[in-house]
């Protein structure tokens, strides 16, 4: 586009504008993490890295982080192999139906979380409960891997479209059954994507809240719950303040990562309009 | 070679394949079926199961006085929302937070997709600018809530900058729990945006400029047109994420209550899992209307 030179420098000036609006609040996160203030103070007047001593060190803190891992780990696995499931039924397969279930896969993250947690809260209460089973870690993964499917879903379904059946056929036609052509053909063209969206999915398990706190058993606490409880306590600022910046550095690398793996940066929000 | 044969062997592969792969090559119908059965089970019963058994909760009642599940179906759930004024109050309160915050959240967007989509030239830039914005989709919820909170507390960091000009920011409540969500579901808007100017093609901008267009007119004439169904499928995400927040308002909103929080309240202080299920129709009904309105707009293909 034949943009004059003060429009080119309009927009670029907007657009450093939006990304100081996006950054500055987390670089404040950052500085603040080392402020030695026992109390909210901006700006720092002294400086100290106990606050980082005493959240690693914080059992709370340990305890919730176990939770929120094993969480991840169960929620993620359940969705790598529930969402290449649907991807490659829905990538390689025409049937009836099919565009329901790309619209049903979705639903659990386009849905508020609110309404996927009382809904999974209700069914529980409902069914599991009478069974024996009780609210726990267990009812978290349930709930985490509902919403996670999706981000693995889109990641692969990209990716089957993208590098087509030519190979698979070919690989066939010279005699491989399916499941050395997956094996030797399907999987490793998959395997990125895979991993870009097994990424996500635990980054988005590690980061709920609202599901979590609908599904979670008395006594189970994730990072994120941990936080929330402790943000209306009295003296906990500073810890929390730690707590905070240390995921934000966390998720850089593995975030990172992902996006740079999958098929665009912004293949966690699309679903179904590439070709 | 005399042909070509363009479909795979019919004859079952030999040599090395177990007698089960051949057998499930033979038939794709059951490949399908082993792969969708466990899926759906999922999300078809474990899911949509779910959900059906929430709107039929929503009928149920509570006994006041031992807080058991009355499963006798009854209509008193919505008599109590539809009369209770504070109800309409919150839920249009909610509503008007989640216009604002979408108007906002297009205001801030635009610009920034259509610069990283047609004014950077290198891709790497591009690709770079993309990232950026995206990186804090994934910075996680509560910490971008306390930042908005040491942002807009009492002596926080808005004062501390208005401070020179002798002003003061507006603190905890409505406007912050507005700027605050605006400032989470950002990403959301941005990208859906930024897909959909990447797919419009440069030629036609250069056409509207040789028909002797201005850039603003081009703009609005071309662009903006162009991009409607993309603002729409940010819209769902900006508005349905802000129709289900309930956690925002608490850290940044001072007394403030959005409806999401009328669910919440219910679900675990007041023990009145139907009254909660009955009030969830509230923002299901809300999304299912728009999501209506917008299918034909293509919106959805961009979601």
């Amino acid at each position: 586009m034949n943009l004059s030179k003060s429009a080119r420098w309009g927009l670029t000036a907007i657009t450093g504008i939006v990304l100081i609006f996006i950054y500055f609040p987390l670089l404040v996160i950052l500085i603040n993490s080392f402020n030695a203030s026992k109390v909210f103070s901006w700006p720092p007047t002294a400086w100290t890295t106990d606050w980082w001593t005493k959240a690693a060190t914080n059992d709370g803190v340990r305890a919730a982080l176990l939770t929120s891992i094993k969480a991840g780990v169960g929620a993620t696995l359940i969705a790598i192999v529930l969402g290449s499931m649907v991807a490659f039924a829905v990538a390689r397969y025409d049937f009836f139906g099919r565009d329901s279930i790309s619209f049903l896969v979705i639903l659990p993250i386009a849905l508020p979380g609110i309404i996927t947690g009382i809904a999974l809260n209700a069914s529980f209460n409902t069914v599991l409960v009478p069974l024996g089973i009780s609210f726990g870690l267990f009812t978290v993964i349930l709930g985490h891997a509902t919403f996670c499917i999706v981000v693995v879903f889109n990641n692969v379904v990209a990716r089957l479209r993208r590098t087509g059946t030519s190979l698979e056929e070919a690989a066939m036609d010279l005699g491989a059954g399916p499941f050395q052509t997956f094996r030797d053909v399907t999987f490793p063209a998959v395997r990125s994507a895979l991993v870009a969206g097994a990424l996500l999915a635990f980054a988005l398990s590690f980061d709920e809240i609202v599901v979590t706190s609908f599904t979670a058993g008395p006594g189970v606490e994730t990072l994120p719950q941990w936080i929330f409880n402790n943000l209306f306590r009295p003296n906990q600022g500073p810890i929390i303040n730690a707590v905070a910046a240390a995921l934000l550095l966390a998720f850089i690398a593995p975030v990172y990562l992902a996006m740079r793996m999958s098929d665009g940066p912004g293949r966690v929000v699309q679903v179904g309009a590439e070709p | 070679m005399s042909a070509v044969t363009t479909e795979p062997m019919t004859s079952p592969p030999s040599g090395g394949s177990s007698s089960g792969s051949a057998f499930l090559y033979r038939h794709p119908r059951l490949r399908l079926t082993g792969l969708l059965t466990a899926p759906m089970l999922w999300l078809g019963v474990l899911y949509l199961g779910s959900l059906a058994i929430m709107l039929i909760a929503a009928f149920w009642s509570t006994d006041e006085f031992t807080g058991q599940l009355i499963k006798t179906p009854t209509l008193k759930n919505f008599h109590t929302l539809l009369t209770g004024q504070v109800y309409w109050v919150v839920a249009l309160r909610t509503l008007g937070i989640a216009v604002a915050v979408t108007l906002i959240d297009m205001v801030l967007a635009v610009p920034i997709a259509f610069t990283a989509a047609k004014v950077v030239k290198s891709r790497g830039l591009r690709y770079a600018l993309v990232i950026a914005v995206t990186m804090p989709l994934w910075a996680g919820y509560l910490v971008k809530g306390y930042a908005m909170e040491t942002m807009f507390i009492n002596n926080g960091v808005i004062d501390w900058m208005l401070a020179p000009l002798g002003l003061k920011g507006p603190g905890l409540g409505i406007p912050a729990t507005v700027f605050s969500l605006a400032y989470l579901w950002l990403p959301y808007m941005i990208l859906p945006i930024y897909a959909g100017l990447e797919r419009l093609p440069d030629s036609l901008m250069e056409a509207s400029a040789d028909l002797g267009a201005s850039a603003g007119k081009t703009f609005r004439g071309v662009v903006l047109p162009m991009i409607v169904p993309s603002l729409i499928a940010g819209s769902i995400f900006t508005f349905s994420l802000t129709l289900g927040d309930y956690i925002m308002v608490k850290i940044v909103g001072g007394t403030t209550q959005m409806f999401a929080n009328i669910i919440y309240d219910n679900v675990g202080v007041a023990n009145n899992l139907p009254l909660a299920a009955a009030a969830a129709v509230f923002p299901i009904t809300v999304i299912v209307i728009y999501l209506l309105a917008v299918r034909r707009s293509g919106a959805l293909e961009n979601l």
